[in-house]
């Protein structure tokens, strides 16, 4: 009998490092998924970023390189520059692309290179024990703000597909979340045409991630999810916010 | 241009330097405006696109080391260049690409510092280069050259040491070398027997999957893999050390200095000829590996040695870690973008040779 749901062959079978309701496996098997339907596991390279994703190449089976933190589009850039028929896409949390990697991914951007980002933003640095992040909503409590994020103390949450939706490189900025069937469907979809977007050589793509720490944000997965449903899409909506198919 | 075998060329150390990297392969450029090197990017910008190559005016100092990381990890020949400031936020870059064992070439044409300090030649950046520079235990391999020559030659032998050792090699020369025209031969041939980068990032075709990175997180694996990288350091410095030894035979004082000083202590030799003082030079060429033996066997024989630098005192302290007390060490220097002039120089010289006739009287 054939099995209607499996393991993708780019995703190792291994034990999970990710705590309980992390959403880094669920984006880690989209990717893997989206790379066997596409069938460019033996063209593509991956980037690992600073923080919990660092060891992604341990679940997906590709050619995959580290970057240090907020260098990944740097990294990225110099790879696909001497391999411009390969896909290269970096995978990025968001104090490694929206705090110290802020230039990289705006200048990556506007130069269009042709590559993909998988933004994985989930509010907090989760890898250093939960601290503020540039995307932290104002009033969450993290380990830096233990009152809540104050925006007189602590500025406002970043929007980055906002930024870089307007950046005139971009090709296609999208934002999504993993908080039910529907919407990892949703994330799949935009994430694939993120790799399309890249394979037809029309430029820089990023798909922003909605993701949980229910470690750092202190609740359980059920709540964690509900959080971003409830919460963080206020701040972040969802939604395409730049296609090069509509612009056309 | 068109360079072929015997044609000579009037060139800055900036431009022979960035066209010995089009010769020796380079096909990857990123850089960031900074003088004293600016030439180095210009010429870049206008024959990488003639050779096929990239070349990116990047955003900062950080993305321009992180695409040479990306590039030397998908198995392309590639450079940075900078000037000492800029150097200093490359670091971070240069030291993993040390702890991810990638081959570069990166150049550093010094200026004066600290901070913004000036945009004059200076030695200073001795220090960072030799020592390490970032953090961790690693060492690039550093080279110096004290001529637009031997800055071409050197960058043309860089890619092939980086390759070799999949290290990332430094070329240490300073505002004056870059900014001065000489002529220049390109005749280097590039090394044929250097092993297939079996380990380069270009997707997993046929083959098991590459991974590029320095993180060992499980205990024990970092210890491992360190003590890999300094039984490397260890062959480099059996194999790739390089000096120029001049009239170290009889001499009764012995200069050591590299790059720009060399240069200028060249003409202290001539000029101490003609009063009859027995000087000779050690210059070293590679500053790590550092040419410990044979300034430890001159020191066996001289009465003193001189280390001159256009710095407050750095390589002075590998000289005298080379000498090992077997005689006094003394130093010349010049620093925030002054340069020694040949009678600065050789005043110390003959200074010196005082201090020795009064330690002969004393003794006798």
């Amino acid at each position: 009998m054939e099995p209607t749901y499996k393991k993708p062959e780019t995703l190792i079978d291994t034990p999970t490092h990710y705590c309980p309701g992390c959403g880094h496996g669920i984006v880690h098997r989209l990717i893997a998924e989206i790379i066997d339907e596409l069938d460019i596991k033996e063209k593509t390279i991956g980037l690992a970023p600073v923080g919990c994703a660092v060891l992604a190449y341990n679940y997906l089976d590709i050619d995959m390189c580290e970057a240090a933190h907020g260098r990944p589009p740097a990294v990225a850039t110099g790879i696909k520059r001497v391999h411009p028929d390969n896909v290269v896409f970096s995978y990025q949390g968001d104090g490694d692309l929206a705090a110290i990697g802020t230039a990289e991914i705006i200048h990556t951007a506007n130069r269009g290179e042709n590559i993909t980002v998988i933004f994985v933003n989930n509010a907090v640095y989760g890898m250093t024990n939960g601290q503020m992040a540039p995307t932290t909503l104002l009033n969450q409590r993290t380990l830096t703000t233990p009152q809540g994020r104050d925006p007189i103390a602590d500025g406002y949450p970043l929007r980055m597909c906002e930024i870089l939706s307007i950046i005139d490189g971009s090709r296609f900025i999208a934002r999504t979340s993993i908080t039910s069937p529907k919407n990892i469907n949703k994330a799949k979809e935009m994430i694939k045409k993120g790799f399309q977007t890249q394979i037809e050589k029309r430029g820089f793509s990023l798909i922003e991630v909605l993701s949980t720490c229910p470690v750092y944000w202190h609740m359980t997965p059920c709540e964690s999810m509900k959080y971003i449903d409830d919460q963080m899409t206020k701040t972040f909506p969802l939604g395409i916010f730049k296609d090069w198919e509509i612009d056309n | 241009m068109s360079t072929n075998k015997d044609q000579k060329f009037l060139l800055t150390g900036n431009e022979a330097s960035a066209e010995a990297a089009i010769l020796a392969g380079c096909r990857y450029y990123y850089g960031y405006p900074i003088t004293p090197q600016n030439e180095i990017m210009t010429h870049m910008s206008i024959r990488m696109p003639q050779v096929g190559g990239t070349f990116i005016q990047v955003e900062s100092e950080l993305a321009a080391i992180y695409m040479v990381y990306g590039s030397a990890a998908a198995g392309g020949r590639t450079m940075t260049s900078s000037s000492s400031p800029g150097i200093s936020l490359k670091q971070e870059g240069i030291s993993y690409l040390a702890g991810s064992e990638l081959p570069c070439v990166i150049i550093n044409m010094q200026r004066g510092g600290p901070g913004l300090g000036d945009i004059s030649p200076a030695q200073s950046d001795y220090f960072q280069a030799v020592k390490g520079g970032g953090h961790g235990d690693y060492h690039t391999i550093v080279l110096a050259p004290s001529s637009v020559q031997e800055a071409a030659d050197l960058v043309f032998d860089a890619f092939d040491l980086a390759d070799c050792y999949t290290n990332p090699v430094m070329i240490l020369g300073d505002a004056q070398l870059g900014q001065m025209m000489e002529p220049v031969i390109f005749d280097k041939k590039q090394k044929t027997d250097l092993s297939a980068k079996t380990w380069a990032l270009t997707g997993a075709r046929g083959r098991k999957r590459n991974i590029v990175k320095s993180f060992y997180p499980v205990k024990g694996e970092l210890e491992v893999f360190n003590t890999k990288l300094q039984k490397k350091y260890r062959e480099v410095e059996a194999e790739e050390v390089r000096y120029e030894e001049i009239d170290t035979q009889n001499a009764d004082i012995v200069i050591v200095a590299y790059g720009t000083s060399a240069r200028i202590c060249r003409e202290v030799l001539r000029d101490a000829k003609k009063k009859n003082l027995k000087i000779g030079m050690i210059r070293p060429i590679t500053l790590w590996p550092f040419p410990s033996v044979i300034i430890g066997r001159v020191a066996e024989r001289v009465q003193s040695m001189l280390t001159v630098e256009m710095s407050a005192g750095q390589m002075i302290e590998d000289v005298r870690l080379s000498v090992n007390g077997k005689c006094p060490v003394h130093f010349y220097g010049r620093t925030g973008g002054g340069i020694p002039s040949p009678k600065e120089i050789l005043n110390k010289i003959i200074e010196l040779s005082t201090i020795k006739e009064k330690v002969t009287c004393a003794t006798s």
